[in-house]
């Protein structure tokens, strides 16, 4: 983002110069943001668990134990619906090791989660970005435009919020057909409302303003303003939302996932993992208590986060 | 006051028929065909044939739309197609377990949320805040669904056989029922609107159970319900705490707290009559908005403790092609929901003089 726009970027530089009152590189915000965010405990163990997270992610190949697709049933010592056994911790040698023992198709439990957190953050992360597209572009033509548009726009909004989010998911994807792909975009449609509302009362807010007159008085044409000054500083309310709503797609994903609206899914995924076993919950509970932790985890490492961040963004609250 | 009603109550019109066009597209675009999903796969052309004509299914998509808004209008949501009974009658039978279960976990969000938020903001920076800030956060971040399979691991199977041990599923014990208003009070003559109501009353089982005495009933009807209350109402209750305790945070950093604490009046009544009065305004607006977000919450409690309600007969008609009943129950659904959060509104505006003049 070029220049972070006279709003955003005007305030937080005073603390830069008049708390720490020597002389300091020209303050920026993603600079000024970033120490802020290192200055909040709970911020700082939203990072690491984020962190930790995208690394597994990442490096699963060489993390995971097992194929984490593979049955193991018929190999030496291998049963569905061990539970964790470790060599090391005393776990009787004839039996194979499984770190979070095995699942009703005798696969590795540990290797699934390890596996699953790429699903659940691609697919958090995508549906989140798909919304806030969407609602920006929704809630900028209806605060740029205003008049019918902007009324229709908002009165369509105020009709998707008027359902639950989590049930409307679960009708837009039977609709569409059962998929992994097709619950992000039914999750993303639940949260584009908040997205919109945000960018439109964001563009209200700083279409009057001088300097976006002074464009106007220029000759910058109508959506070279949009997009060049206002949305620019629509920005830091959007990241801040959106931060915080990967946390609530990772948990709408896991719920379709858990009632089986996503269909038969090639890869490992948390919620479906526990919803293909909730009815063993009094015989393998662990099945269930790994990916569900697993969620919880990446659930938790994106609140923190988008908590810290918006402490950070938010110059009313820097107090 | 009057103005400020009508005006809210006029901005809800086009939202309540953008849900009805809305409820009845979705249900439209429902893939597969609704005869041969209710019929069995096996059903001849002819069959399918008559049972579109039976069902309106042959006539123009808009005329059905028209057909619709004349049935919803006389308070007709049509019957089950597969179930071939009245919608209306499925909402009596599910609505209660689920109005009942968002009801208790929304009173344990509330009375657990709000102290603890208040108590959190007072003690500012002290362990407490921090630990119920650490609550808070787990409390948004664990799924529904794994929460309450644990509670009901934990009260079904680990703690069975002690005092402690809670019915993971189910809405009663075997053998222990509710009696209806209708039964109770010898009305055995009673039709129409009026006995539907009453059903639809005794339908939650708790009050039911204490109005008319069935102690038994009651005790085990709570237990029941304990468990997937308790699971529903973490989310809410954490995100209660939080607002409270920022909100009041917020107002304790005013000049007319400065001024009652310089007047002399107690800690206790500059937080709670001068502080928490003003704090808990937003507080109403997010209990509102979490009852709605209930209702999602509401499917996957349903799931887990198998429990009949509108959650799960709506999951069970969507995945079934059973368009009626999804039409019935999303408008149904849809309808409360612009309700409460009128509901929310209006409070606000009685609450707060200022709302009312914008």
């Amino acid at each position: 983002m070029s220049g972070g726009g006279p709003i955003a970027g005007g305030v937080s530089t005073t603390d830069g110069l008049i708390e720490t009152g020597r002389p300091t590189k020209p303050a920026s915000l993603w600079r000024d943001t970033g120490a802020s965010i290192l200055r909040q405990r709970s911020a700082v163990v939203g990072l690491i668990l984020l962190v930790a997270l995208v690394l597994m992610a990442v490096f699963a190949p060489l993390i995971a134990t097992h194929d984490p697709n593979e049955s193991l049933l018929g190999q030496p010592g291998e049963q569905r619906r061990t539970g964790p056994c470790i060599h090391l911790l005393g776990c009787p040698e004839d039996q194979a090791q499984h770190l979070f023992g095995t699942d009703g198709n005798a696969r590795d439990v540990f290797s699934r989660v390890v596996y699953g957190a790429r699903t659940s953050l691609t697919v958090g992360l995508g549906a989140v970005a798909f919304a806030i597209i969407i609602g920006t572009a929704i809630g900028a033509i209806a605060g740029f435009v205003t008049g019918w548009a902007d009324n229709g726009l908002m009165r369509l909004m105020d009709v998707v919020l008027a359902f639950p989010s989590l049930l409307l998911a679960i009708a837009i994807v039977t609709a569409a057909g059962r998929s992994l792909f097709n619950a992000l975009v039914a999750i993303a449609i639940v949260s584009i409302p908040v997205y919109a509302r945000i960018a439109r009362s964001a563009v209200l807010s700083t279409r009057e303003q001088d300097f976006v007159t002074a464009s106007r008085a220029l000759g910058e044409s109508s959506i070279g303003i949009l997009t060049r000054r206002i949305l620019p500083n629509s920005f830091t309310p959007l990241v801040v939302q959106g931060t915080l709503d990967i946390g609530t797609a990772v948990l709408g994903i896991a719920a379709l996932a858990f009632i089986g609206v996503t269909g038969d899914l090639s890869n490992p995924e948390w919620g479906s993992m526990i919803g293909l076993e909730k009815d063993q919950l009094f015989n393998a509970p662990h099945i269930i208590l790994a990916p569900g932790i697993a969620i919880t985890i990446t659930v938790l490492a994106f609140n923190l986060l988008g908590d810290g961040l918006r402490d950070a963004l938010d110059p009313r609250l820097n107090r | 006051m009057t103005r400020f009603i009508l005006r809210r109550l006029a901005l809800t019109i086009p939202v309540l028929f953008g849900i009805l066009f809305l409820v009845f597209a979705l249900a439209r675009v429902v893939p597969g065909d609704p005869c041969r999903a209710v019929l069995g796969e096996r059903a001849t052309d002819a069959v399918c044939d008559a049972f579109a004509k039976r069902n309106g299914l042959d006539q123009p998509i808009p005329v059905q739309f028209a057909i619709y808004l004349g049935q919803v209008a006389s308070g007709d949501l049509g019957n089950s197609l597969k179930l071939s009974r009245p919608v209306g009658q499925m909402l009596i039978d599910r609505l209660p377990t689920t109005v009942e279960l968002t009801l208790l976990a929304m009173f344990f969000a509330v009375i657990v949320g709000i102290p603890l938020g208040l108590w959190s903001a007072v003690r500012h920076n002290s362990k407490a805040d921090v630990g119920t800030m650490v609550f808070a956060n787990l409390g948004v971040s664990i799924p529904v669904f794994v929460l309450g399979l644990m509670l009901a691991y934990l009260f079904g199977v680990v703690l069975k056989d002690t005092p402690f041990s809670l019915p993971p599923s189910g809405r009663l014990s075997s053998g222990v029922r509710v009696e209806s208003l209708v039964q109770v009070w010898h009305l055995k003559g009673l039709t129409g609107p009026l006995k539907g109501l009453l059903d639809f009353l005794s339908g939650i089982y708790i009050p039911t159970a204490i109005i008319t005495g069935q102690w038994n009933a009651a005790v085990d009807a709570f237990r029941h319900l304990l468990l997937p209350a308790l699971a529903l109402s973490t989310i809410p209750m954490a995100i209660i705490a939080r607002i409270t305790r920022s909100s009041l945070l917020d107002v304790l950093g005013r000049d007319y707290v400065r001024t009652a604490r310089a007047k002399g009046l107690k800690e206790r009544s500059v937080v709670l009559r001068h502080g928490a009065r003003n704090a808990l305004l937003p507080v109403v607006t997010i209990v509102g908005l979490q009852l709605g977000a209930l209702l999602s919450g509401a499917v996957l409690t349903e799931t887990v403790f198998n429990l009949a309600g509108v959650g799960r007969t709506l999951y069970e008609a969507i995945t079934g092609r059973d368009y009626v009943v999804i039409q019935g129950f999303t408008l149904t659904i849809a309808i409360i929901y612009v309700i409460v959060n009128l509901l929310v509104d209006l409070s606000y505006g009685i609450l707060d003089p200022r709302v009312r003049q914008q």
